[in-house]
């Protein structure tokens, strides 16, 4: 091997480290509460918010889901200081990832809604439930229950892709190690250790996935 | 709100070459373009490897195939690019390091395609075992009682019916491909990403127009890759099936 390595510089690093870290999760957190509330929206509108509100949310998911989150994060973060307010790096990451992440929540949910059977939304209005009390009483809580496993597997994918508010220096979990590293003139073994967070966080939450997969689908 | 329109900036020239940014772009595009698609076929090959080992009776040859799908489906991508490109270089032996940090032809664009394939052929590598697995039991019965080996079962009854299954999924992992390999403008890859970075700086702030520029071409791409799909799903269905109307 070409080099000695020192891995000394982690807990030196630590305490910065912590707060990129912090921001990721925050950002994750964020994003998926953020995320879900408004796809479940978007995916209302999309299923009964007739021709014109619908094909605009369907314009909506379809044009986020077709190109790459790092362009829309730059869209965001070089148009804001234009139109609106200059702002920072991070504040910019959490209103570009709630923004995309409800494309990819929309039709999470929107697949959920539509795999319950339609009797359920007739047994509602039979009740005398208006379609708000429908969807809220019966057929949301049913939805969500089938989709659990699919929405924290969206929310691994979320986490993995914090990483990319690299390309506009926003000081996460990636961004934070490299910058130690280089300060302290050990970035290989700041990498390593960043990969090596990546990995045992999603790999365990993925595992917790699967097993929940199984639960559920017992008691179904 | 104080901008700038001037849409007419793609046919002007960068002030420090004799490009200009339409030039530009379709530099993006084309790099764009070589990192997606050489990435796509090696990951579908690498990719549908491992998705059949994950399903054959031999445990060892399985653990193989999870540990593959596990490793590089859990740590991002941007990440992953990162430690190929100023880990991995570290780690090899010290003259064969020094090569491929100096004198590597075509470093960037190869350590993208590297990190690219790897991570997608992951994820293809669980769509081959969903498709693989959604086959029912009879049939590599029916092939090994033929007096089929294995791997001529897999070869002649399994694989020709599971890849034709997957083909959908195939279809979003090809448009994931082209998102993807947005990320490696972080190595220096003159990728749409890097270019239209470039170009915001270089036309003096024309943010809209570029990053306009740079959505419709990937957008596009997503659309190509989508299309080209959608012919091959079309000709290779499954007779039989619901989707086989």
């Amino acid at each position: 091997m070409a080099m000695h390595f020192d891995f000394s510089v982690i807990p030196h690093s630590l305490p910065f480290v912590w707060k990129g870290f912090q921001f990721s999760l925050g950002l994750t957190l964020a994003a998926m509460s953020g995320g879900i509330v408004l796809g479940t929206l978007l995916a209302l509108v999309r299923l009964s918010g007739g021709p014109v509100l619908g094909s605009l949310a369907a314009i909506y998911v379809d044009t986020l889901r077709s190109i790459p989150l790092v362009m829309v994060i730059l869209w965001f973060f070089l148009l804001a200081p234009i139109f609106i307010t200059s702002i920072t790096p991070e504040r910019s990451a959490y209103i570009t990832f709630t923004l995309f992440e409800a494309a990819f929540y929309c039709e999470i949910i929107r697949a959920g809604i539509q795999s319950i059977p339609r009797g359920q939304v007739f047994s509602g209005y039979a009740l005398g439930m208006t379609y708000g009390q429908t969807m809220s009483n019966v057929i949301l809580p049913q939805a969500f229950r089938n989709m659990l496993p699919i929405l924290f597997t969206q929310t691994i994918v979320l986490f993995q892709d914090t990483s990319l508010v690299y390309a506009i220096g926003a000081s996460d979990l990636l961004h934070t190690s490299e910058a130690t590293g280089k300060t302290f003139g050990r970035p290989v073994e700041m990498y390593i250790f960043a990969a090596i967070i990546y990995f045992t966080l999603c790999f365990s939450l993925s595992t917790l996935v699967k097993h929940l997969q199984k639960r559920i689908a017992i008691i179904r | 709100m104080h901008y700038h329109w001037n849409w007419g900036i793609f046919f002007q020239q960068v002030s420090s070459s004799d490009d200009t940014f339409f030039n530009w772009l379709m530099i993006g595009l084309g790099w764009t373009l070589a990192v997606s698609l050489s990435a796509w076929v090696i990951g579908l090959i690498l990719g549908s490897i491992m998705g059949v080992l994950r399903t054959v009776p031999n445990r060892k040859l399985a653990f193989i195939g999870t540990a593959w799908v596990e490793l590089f489906r859990n740590i991002p991508i941007l990440v992953q690019l990162i430690l190929w490109f100023f880990v991995v270089p570290e780690l090899l032996p010290e003259r064969l390091g020094l090569w491929v940090k100096q004198d590597m032809p075509a470093k960037e664009f190869i350590t993208a395609v590297l990190a690219l394939s790897l991570f997608t052929s992951s994820r293809i590598a669980e769509q081959v075992r969903a498709g693989i697995q959604s086959l029912s039991r009879g049939q590599s019965y029916a092939g090994l009682a033929m007096g089929f080996t294995q791997a001529q079962t897999y070869r002649y009854v399994i694989l020709p019916m599971a890849f034709r299954i997957i083909i959908p999924p195939l279809t979003s992992e090809f448009m994931n491909t082209f998102k993807n390999s947005a990320v490696s403008f972080a190595i220096g890859v003159w990728d749409l990403t890097f270019v239209s970075r470039q170009m915001v700086e270089e036309s003096g702030g024309q943010v809209i127009e570029t990053l306009t520029a740079a959505t419709v071409l990937y957008f596009l791409c997503a659309l190509a890759a989508n299309r080209l799909m959608y012919v091959i799903e079309n000709r290779s269905r499954v007779p039989g099936l619901i989707v086989a109307k």
